[in-house]
């Protein structure tokens, strides 16, 4: 991230070696109040049993991940969570690279381009808390959703999306899927506008049709972008809470039961503190797989 | 001869139009899947209540009114969810910029042992999932008597925003000559003058962006207002808008007022700083 610059002066003054240290102190505090204490007494607790509620806890060694690798409803948490994710990935990445290239138009005037973009972005600036309760009236059977489907023949007009366990999953994913297209649109626009226009021209001339210029310029050229944000992504919607939480709180039953509520759920609704920690070190490992996969790219890329 | 050079260009420019109206029609399409689920929220937050689920739906019923709203403005307990949302994000973006910039100016300006160690503890921190952290920060919050307070969620919530923003600031400071603030230090300035006096007033925009994207972040986060805080007056606007459904039956209206009212802050900035905030939001994405 920062440029070293070559040292100008061989002899540094001790003041200008102890200053750095001094600006970064704040931060490094913080970091390790907050983030490097808070890890080690979670991987701490994930040995132990019910810390918390417990005074003096015993060391249980591997016991607690024996019982959260063995429960079933971890597996279909863990299954949710990768059809959630997949699903929501991808379907990102098509609508915002189908917007992008729409946006990136010359067709039509800029204004009109603008106001567009205006409209396309709108879902990404409310927070998973509104866009919940947003989609709970619009999904509800009675609500607008049903009766448009109804109005085309799609439905029957009185489908409980939220609350049937066969279409749960795919309804939050829906809704996920909305709030966060716009992220991945954003950035493929600016992706979009950097690929110089003599190469597509170049491929126009060479007798290249508009697909074969997408796969051939297009694609290749936004390569880089796509696989950042695509990792980006997936680390984010693995991580995705309040959206599900106060749509269908995992539920029905564990329709929806993703990593982040199985977890959460454990702690506050079962009060099982050191299986909770167990989890939250099983989500903090897979997220840092994810990481690694998007710090190796990064370098690629430098 | 005319015939044959019109033709091509005749169907040319046909060609162009139905591009044109194929595009117009898509833009139309994203457009509605994009905006038509807000302006339902924003015609449901002046419906009453009753008719929030009328058959056939309308998007102007009777009783259109901003009855919602002034139930609202009109209950102390829902403004106070508006209270706490701008003292927390307000806080937390002060404190942010002041530490990150501070930390941004020790990396692009000073060379240091501990700088790359530092450098990508910074970044790997931001893949870890809040998830993880609460169960420690729930026993750390209520252990230093910081639950349900402003400094328990301002400090938690500045481990989510402090790493972007350190990344960001040092980015823009990287793009300052470093000869700008040298110049004041070989007059004899002290450093921290040269950061304040000379760094600091040329990186506003910087400053600005990176203030946005932090008061955003801080406004919409949901878990740890939802764990560290327990009475009704010290809930933010996200926990707010959830309590108005537990109650007896769900105000729709009231949470699509409050969903919009929720929203305004960042519709505000986002609009201002539009500018700003799709160059930041875009800097790790693209490379420049």
């Amino acid at each position: 991230m920062s440029t070293t610059l070559p040292r100008r002066r061989s002899r540094v003054s001790l003041s200008r070696r102890v200053e750095p240290y001094a600006y970064v102190a704040p931060t490094s505090a913080l970091l390790i109040v907050l983030m490097l204490v808070p890890i080690v007494m979670v991987i701490g607790y994930s040995f132990l049993d019910n810390v918390i509620l417990n005074k003096n806890p015993e060391v249980v060694g591997f016991d607690n991940y024996v019982e959260v690798l063995t429960d079933g409803v971890f597996h279909t948490a863990i299954a949710n969570t990768f059809i959630f994710v997949t699903a929501s990935v991808v379907a990102h990445l098509v609508i915002g690279l189908a917007f992008a290239m729409m946006l990136n138009s010359t067709l039509l005037g800029p204004r009109i381009i603008s106001l567009f973009r205006g409209l396309f972005i709108l879902p990404w600036l409310f927070t998973a808390a509104i866009v919940a309760v947003l989609w709970r009236m619009l999904l509800n059977p009675n609500g607008v959703a049903n009766y448009l489907l109804a109005a085309v023949g799609i439905t029957t007009g009185d489908t409980e999306w939220l609350a049937d366990p066969a279409l749960a999953l795919g309804s939050v994913t829906f809704i996920n899927i909305w709030s966060g297209y716009p992220f991945f649109m954003i950035s493929l626009l600016a992706g979009l506008q950097g690929i110089p226009a003599d190469l597509n021209e170049a491929a126009r001339v060479d007798g290249a049709g508009p697909l074969q210029r997408f796969w051939n310029v297009t694609v290749p050229q936004l390569k880089p972008i796509i696989i950042s944000m695509a990792l980006l992504d997936f680390i984010w919607t693995s991580q995705q809470f309040a959206l599900i939480w106060m749509t269908t709180g995992g539920g029905p039953i564990i329709a929806t039961e993703v990593l982040s509520t199985y977890t959460y759920k454990l702690a506050f609704a079962k009060y099982e503190f050191a299986l909770a920690s167990t989890s939250a070190v099983l989500v903090l490992l897979l997220s840092m797989v994810l990481a690694i996969f998007y710090v190796r790219h990064q370098r690629a890329r430098d | 001869m005319t015939t044959v050079t019109r033709t091509p260009r005749l169907s040319r420019s046909s060609r162009r139009l139905v591009q044109r109206i194929g595009l117009l029609l898509g833009l139309l399409a994203g457009a509605t899947f994009a905006a038509a689920p807000v302006l339902w929220m924003l015609s449901s937050s002046f419906k009453p209540n009753t008719l929030i689920f009328e058959f056939p739906p309308r998007l102007i019923t009777e009783g259109f009114s901003f009855e919602a709203y002034g139930a609202i403005f009109g209950d102390p307990e829902k403004i106070r969810f508006f209270i706490n949302s701008y003292v927390v994000s307000g806080a937390v973006t002060i404190a942010t910029l002041f530490v990150a910039i501070l930390a941004a100016y020790a990396f692009s300006r000073y060379d240091f042992p501990f700088k790359k160690p530092l450098n990508v503890i910074i970044v790997t921190v931001q893949a870890v999932p809040p998830i993880t952290l609460l169960v420690p920060y729930f026993g750390l919050v209520v252990t230093l008597g910081l639950f349900n307070t402003y400094p328990g969620l301002i400090l938690t919530y500045m481990v989510f925003t402090l790493p972007y923003a350190i990344i960001m600031m040092t980015g823009y400071f990287n793009t300052i000559p470093r000869e700008l603030d040298e110049a004041v230090r070989m007059d004899g300035a002290g450093s921290w003058t040269a950061l304040w006096r000379i760094l600091v007033p040329i990186s506003v925009p910087g400053i600005v962006s990176v203030g946005v994207y932090t008061f955003m972040i801080a406004w919409n986060e949901y878990l740890f207002a939802l764990t560290l805080t327990k009475t009704t007056d010290m809930r933010t606007v996200p926990i707010g808008i959830q309590l108005l459904m537990g109650q007896h039956s769900y105000e729709w209206n009231e949470m699509m007022a409050m969903s919009i009212l929720g929203s305004i802050p960042v519709l505000v900035l986002f609009l201002f700083f539009q500018r700003f905030f799709i160059g930041g939001l875009t800097a790790g994405a693209v490379k420049s």
